[in-house]
């Protein structure tokens, strides 16, 4: 019997190919797949996003990690989507208009992929048109828009303001983040979620998600 | 080597109040404070304050060429915060340099005039519109193209620090090697131009930073490194870049470390 524990272990410590041997085993054992996917990647996950926030475990263990939780997520995607287990939600995210800074959004976009998201990742500088295109286009939950320069971050309230436009503010909820952005700013831009750090980003989500 | 010190920067949560507060003694002392560890510039950088840059950079440029003697470095992707810094700049301590212009064609053609007006020096980082290049032949690419534009438009090529761009190791464990690379191919082709890095990028996301920091100062120094911005009253850093100019042959007679010795820095 494979134990799901292990699986969370396993990912938690990065090791990808004993991530990969233990899902493909829970697979052939016929665990639920929701089971597989939140006892034991996502749980994984969480236990990282909460080390790293803690400062107990470091980015490169975090990617690292990732890679794990990827590794596992390929296997067991045809059975999820098989047997009709959906995604906690989407996101699309992107870095502002006008900024090449990635660490951060790319972060938030791997929590929350093992958080249980489905995630579109739009890259970076990316225009509040191409935001409003990825809506129309991906019909995401959430969209998260990440800026670290306070000349960019400006255009977080362009996005909001091309969705509002265009008749899309309703049907999202917008969350943002990244070095200059505070709570203030989210309350005064209009956007629903902020937050500090990737994992209470997957939190914030969550939380949005839920009040839906 | 050009020490510059790092630490009027925003992104430090007690300094985004400091300068929000208009906390003069706080910035003077920290300002002397780095001069007194052996900064021989400041780095002013108020990037992560969104509101007033322009006029929060004029206080800061203020208050600190009131405390110390020591040229300054106007560091900001904003170019009106350049422009107000410079406005108020006191040119008696020293020619301040721009930070930065890149590749992207409207910064350049907006800070190029303030570099003209007040001929001071400028930092070109190796970017372009499209991003940061993983490749340090494309971002020296980039270097050459910003030197031969730059000396075109009549900058001293002297004048010029091309900063290969420190992104952090925890991210990609190339991004040492990358800037290491672009420094050795910026020097082999343009002796004169300078090079500048900001040193402690390279350890974000990781613990002991200053160990990393280090480290790598030595190598960049190996490389061709003219100028850093770094934390001037880290003393082993510090003593760790005398060292190292010594070694390199750049200390004649071992007279700068010597003297570091005698005044207990060492």
């Amino acid at each position: 019997m494979v134990e799901l524990k292990e699986l969370s272990e396993a990912l938690f410590h990065g090791d990808v190919l004993k991530v990969k041997e233990l899902t493909q085993m829970a697979l052939r054992e016929e665990v639920e797949p929701r089971e597989i996917l939140e006892q034991g990647l996502i749980k994984g996950m969480d236990v990282v996003g909460e080390k790293f926030k803690n400062n107990e475990i470091f980015l490169p263990e975090v990617l690292l990690a990732s890679q794990a939780m990827y590794g596992g997520l390929e296997l067991l995607q045809p059975t999820l989507v098989k047997s009709g287990v959906k995604a906690r939600g989407k996101v699309i995210i992107g870095t502002v208009k006008g900024d090449l800074h990635d660490i951060g959004k790319n972060l938030v976009a791997m929590m929350l992929k093992g958080g249980g998201f489905e995630v579109v990742d739009l890259g970076i500088d990316v225009s509040p048109e191409k935001f409003l295109r990825a809506t129309q286009e991906h019909k995401p939950d959430i969209v998260g828009i990440s800026a670290l320069l306070t000349t960019t971050m400006v255009g977080m309230a362009e996005v909001i303001n091309t969705l509002k436009r265009e008749g899309f503010r309703d049907r999202v909820k917008v969350m943002i983040g990244g070095a200059p952005v505070t709570q203030e700013f989210a309350d005064e831009i209009g956007a629903e979620g902020y937050a500090p750090d990737a994992a209470s980003a997957v939190d914030k989500a969550r939380e949005l998600i839920n009040n839906t | 080597m050009l020490i510059i010190g790092e630490k009027i920067n925003s992104s430090r949560k007690s300094i985004k109040e400091m300068v929000e507060n208009k906390n003069t003694e706080f910035i003077r002392e920290l300002a002397r404070k780095q001069v007194e560890c052996g900064a021989q510039m400041l780095d002013l950088n108020i990037g992560t304050i969104r509101k007033n840059e322009p006029e929060n950079m004029q206080w800061l440029v203020r208050t600190v060429q009131e405390a110390v003697d020591v040229p300054l470095c106007i560091d900001s992707p904003n170019y009106e915060a350049i422009k107000a810094g410079l406005e108020v700049y006191n040119w008696d301590k020293g020619k301040a340099l721009i930070n930065s212009v890149t590749a992207e064609r409207e910064r350049l053609e907006l800070i190029l005039p303030l570099v003209k007006k007040y001929q001071c020096s400028v930092v070109a980082l190796t970017m372009r519109e499209e991003g940061i290049s993983h490749d340090s032949k494309e971002r020296f690419k980039i270097a050459d193209e910003l030197v031969k534009k730059l000396t075109d438009e009549g900058i001293f090529i002297e004048e010029i620090y091309i900063d290969p761009l420190t992104l952090p190791v925890s991210t990609n464990i190339q991004n040492a090697n990358i800037v290491l690379e672009t420094l050795k191919r910026v020097k082999d082709s343009y002796p004169q131009v300078k090079t500048i890095i900001g040193l402690s990028n390279i350890s974000y996301g990781l613990p002991e930073r200053r160990l990393l920091n280090q480290s790598f100062v030595v190598l960049a120094m190996v490389f061709g490194l003219d100028a850093v911005i770094l934390d001037s009253t880290d003393k082993n850093l510090m003593a760790l870049i005398k060292a190292t100019d010594l070694l390199l042959g750049k200390d004649k007679f071992c007279k700068q470390y010597l003297k570091a010795f005698r005044e207990g820095r060492l």
